[in-house]
């Protein structure tokens, strides 16, 4: 043998060699992927979410009741014969009119889980570019952007959803677009005055320099230094648009009975308390949390993938 | 006598990346009434040192051995006992003069403050002995300085304030951690002279921490040299200077670039034919002043009238103190801030009045290196997405893989290894840092590369390495440079011209060894006498030239007659210093003699 004897060590040092070599070129999202997987909480929040989707699709399959049957046996006696059994059927009990909550939740958690993904993600979107744009661009130009959001969020929303929904009709495709008309405008703010700041960095006067056209600059440069923000912010705009859903509900402009939803849902329960039926509020309830903090979660998990700095 | 002693001190922080060792049992000791110097890089621990004697180490810090003062242990002490010494037999004096001062609090008070607490002086009696004090560190006006606030004065005068209410209980120990690193050469001067008078006065040693060794040449009676935590050498001044034993310690005196050496020519360079002409460049910016009841604009004059030509491959340098409108210039000259008035000329096309398209395709031949190397990097971007951005703009007819080629190639060319790719500018080194930036710059082979400052945020012995680089690529791809930096001695080493800046205007322009060997202009021959150079005989024997009063601000109307005093009558007011060619390429303002400059501050009120 030559100069290394130990052939162990030689395949060690070949493989070192193979290593090095194999040094691919990786983005920021494959990075941050990588990261994310490595967050057990923000993992866990995804399969519980994960879980609670794939209930709302596979979980009317087992309904024994409709969200809209009443119960004419059990309505009179809820408080006695009402709460949650195998045998009747009524899985999660019967809500204070004497309908199925099993069926009731499911078709309430997925309008709530629209109404929340819809709203922050047009949010979002439009907020971020909205955003970034009036603050990189500057000048007249901000300041036209800005004073027509000053001039969109100086205007009682709930009055133009409700005239929105007298004018066309009344449906869940009006209340997206009502809630989406005015839920980027706090988004488009914050990220406005974070792109100001951004904008003074040295890298992005070395972008310009390196002849980088300013929408590719907005692009390429300012918005993945604002996701870790936007993202937060996002997952705190998920259970705000939950609830000012259940509040136009509960004015009779949002979603209709016998449809519902998880706000509906939480402020009847909330009603029936003190009779002895809390496994209204508390189901319905629980489904709530369990996707807010989830989203928590997640937000919190997203932050720091995005992040390089995080190790 | 021996007045601080320190045996086995270590330091070390508690991270989350486990324990760091900043110190690993150094021991030095200081007489009363010497300047030992501390010289090392950043990172050596050369200032926790002196933090843990003076009890300021953070929370996650521990010290462990010695430290004695006047006989005393005071290492580890309870603030209440350690709050008797600070401030009365030791001080401490900061690197930022600005930050080391409570903005809200006016001058004196601030300085009353501390009266108060040690010697129970109050009054008018603290104000005559605070007065007293601003005078001994020549502050100017020293009696309306007291009711000021730190902001509005100066970065050299807030130094004075701050040695001033170090001095103020007469400490037997002035601790000064890198108090001149953050001024101007001119100005550093006058503060190194001023701590000089307090040693020999006062009878106060001096502790001085720096990373610069012409400094230390200037100042220091014994030199400890540390690295990574311990004393590599140490001896008096002329045993470091004259006969250094250890390699490190002669790294960093070779690493140190001197102003009085005469650099050998770097062999046969082609300079070709003129590649940019700029003339007459002026950038204004509006400036509103809100005193009265209208406020009313006037214009900052950041740049006034510079003109000047680059050849194919020539180095031009560009210095100036700051404020003096060097790095406005480089970004007029690359559009990135547009010229108020005056021509840009690359190649024969007009720079100034091009659109932005058409102004895209020249981008490709003017590339930029700034300052602070992490900040000039995208933070979420792999440094290897940096390198490649401006292919992707420039030439986006390549393939990934082409691209990834090019970028490796230019990575393995400025020194960066190739497995650093899906490296985050964080998690590189400034030295590094700066490297990736040269390669973003350097990635289309460009013909002008601007260096702003390009190496000031760097140890003395990265520097040398990135200027070599520098050297090295102008070597190969010829291009031009316009190498920007306060440091004169840098300047000198990379440069065929030199131009001197002051607010905004040129004063001297001549190749680099006509400058420093013959420079007419007063400003010049003040810049030059103030660099220190990293030699004790020479420096401690030089006469400085001392141009009195401050730099004025560039809103002064009279600022831009400093040098010609002559023509500050009112009819004159406007009247622009007329550039005249002394000898073959060599031009200088017109001014006052000598004499008249360093005998009276016109500008003062």
């Amino acid at each position: 043998m030559g100069m290394v004897k130990d052939p162990a060590r030689v395949e060690a040092i070949a493989e070192n060699i193979a290593d090095a070599q194999a040094v691919k070129g990786r983005s920021l999202w494959q990075d941050a992927m990588g990261r994310f997987f490595h967050n057990k909480a923000a993992v866990g929040s995804v399969f519980v979410l994960a879980g609670i989707l794939l209930f709302t699709l596979i979980g009317p399959f087992f309904a024994v009741w409709s969200n809209e049957e009443i119960d004419w046996a059990r309505m009179a006696n809820v408080a006695d014969v009402g709460a949650p059994s195998i045998e009747n059927g009524h899985f999660f009990g019967l809500d204070s009119l004497g309908r199925d909550l099993y069926s009731r939740v499911i078709q309430g958690t997925l309008t709530s889980m629209m109404v929340g993904v819809v709203g922050a993600s047009v949010a979002v979107v439009i907020g971020t570019l909205y955003g970034a744009v009036s603050g990189f661009v500057g000048g007249w130009v901000d300041n036209v952007m800005m004073r027509t959001v000053d001039i969109l969020i100086a205007i009682p929303y709930m009055f133009v959803i409700i005239l929105l929904m007298v004018i066309f009709e009344r449906s869940l495709f009006m209340l997206f677009v009502g809630i989406g008309l005015f839920s980027w405008l706090d988004m488009s703010r914050i990220v406005r005055g974070q792109t100001l700041s951004l904008k003074q960095k040295e890298f992005i006067e070395a972008a310009r320099a390196a002849g980088v056209g300013w929408f590719v600059i907005v692009v390429r440069h300012i918005m993945p230094n604002l996701l870790g923000v936007v993202v937060v912010y996002a997952t705190l705009l998920v259970p705000g648009m939950i609830m000012a859903e259940s509040f136009i509900s509960f004015l009779g402009l949002g979603v209709q009975e016998p449809n519902t939803s998880l706000g509906a849902l939480i402020s009847d329960g909330a009603g029936t308390i003190m009779y002895d039926q809390i496994w209204q509020l508390a189901i319905p309830l629980t489904f709530f949390l369990s996707i807010v903090i989830s989203l928590f979660f997640i937000g919190d998990g997203l932050r720091d993938a995005l992040d390089p700095k995080d190790r | 006598m021996t007045l601080l002693v320190a045996k086995d001190l270590s330091v070390n922080f508690q991270t989350n990346d486990g324990i760091v060792e900043a110190v690993q049992g150094v021991s030095f000791e200081i007489a009363a009434g010497e300047c030992l110097g501390i010289v090392g890089e950043s990172g050596s621990g050369k200032s926790q040192t002196f933090m843990a004697a003076m009890g300021l180490l953070p929370k996650n810090g521990h010290a462990k051995g010695s430290v004695t003062l006047n006989g005393q242990e005071i290492l580890n002490l309870p603030v209440s006992q350690l709050n008797g010494i600070r401030g009365s037999s030791m001080s401490m004096i900061f690197q930022d003069p600005l930050t080391a001062l409570t903005p809200h609090l006016r001058i004196g008070d601030q300085m009353k403050e501390s009266l108060g607490a040690h010697r129970g002086i109050g009054g008018s009696e603290a104000h005559r002995v605070c007065l007293d004090w601003l005078s001994k560190v020549q502050m100017p006006e020293a009696e309306r300085r007291l009711s000021q606030y730190p902001h509005e004065l100066s970065g050299g005068m807030r130094q004075r304030v701050m040695i001033a209410m170090a001095m103020l209980n007469n400490p037997k120990l002035l601790i000064a951690d890198e108090p001149t690193t953050a001024l101007d050469v001119t100005v550093q001067a006058e503060i190194l002279d001023l701590i000089a008078d307090l040693q020999k006065n006062e009878g106060t040693a001096v502790a001085l921490i720096t990373h610069d060794m012409g400094v230390v040449a200037r100042m220091c009676d014994r030199i400890e040299v540390m690295r990574h935590g311990g004393y590599v050498e140490s001896g008096t001044a002329e045993e470091i200077f004259y006969n250094p034993k250890h390699p490190y310690t002669q790294k960093l005196l070779n690493a140190m670039p001197r102003l009085d050496v005469v650099h050998e020519d770097r062999g046969k360079r082609n300079i070709g034919e003129s590649l940019l002409n700029v003339s007459d460049v002026k950038v204004h910016f509006p400036f509103t002043i809100s005193k009265g009841i209208i406020p009313r604009t006037v214009p900052l004059k950041a740049v006034d009238g510079v003109s000047f030509d680059i050849a194919e491959g020539e180095t031009l340098g560009i210095v100036g103190e700051s404020g003096c409108g060097k790095s406005t210039l480089a970004r007029a000259v690359l559009q990135l801030i547009p010229p108020t008035d005056g021509g840009v000329t690359w190649l024969g096309h007009d720079l100034v009045s091009m659109n932005r398209n058409k102004l895209k395709n020249y981008r490709k031949d003017l590339q930029i290196v700034f300052q602070d190397p992490l900040a000039s990097l995208d933070p979420r971007m792999t440094i290897s997405a940096s390198i490649a951005e401006p292919l992707k703009t420039f030439r986006p007819e390549l393939t990934k893989s082409e691209r990834r080629e090019q970028v490796a190639a230019m990575m393995e060319r400025v020194g960066l290894d190739q497995n650093m790719i899906n490296r985050y500018p964080h998690e590189l080194s400034g030295g590094q840092n700066q490297r990736v930036g040269i390669a973003r710059a350097m990635i289309n082979k460009p013909k002008l590369i601007v260096c702003d400052e390009a190496v000031s945020a760097l140890d003395v012995s990265i520097q040398a390495q990135i200027v070599e680089l520098l050297k090295e690529l102008q070597d190969e791809f010829g291009m031009s440079m316009i190498f920007i930096s306060h440091d004169l001695s840098v300047v000198r080493d990379v440069s065929d011209r030199i131009m001197v800046l002051y607010l905004g205007r040129v004063v001297e322009m001549a190749d680099r060894d006509s400058i420093y060997k013959d420079p007419r202009h007063p400003y010049t021959k003040s810049l030059i006498s103030a660099v220190p150079i990293p030699d004790p005989k020479i420096e401690r024997n030089r006469t400085r030239l001392k141009i009195p009063g401050e730099l004025p601000s560039p809103l002064n109307p009279k600022a831009a007659l400093r040098f010609l005093p002559s023509r500050l009558g009112s009819k004159d007011a406007g009247y622009v210093p007329r550039l005249d060619e002394v000898a073959p390429g060599h031009l200088v303002a017109e001014h006052d003699p000598l004499e008249v400059i360093l005998s009276q501050d016109p500008l003062a009120v």
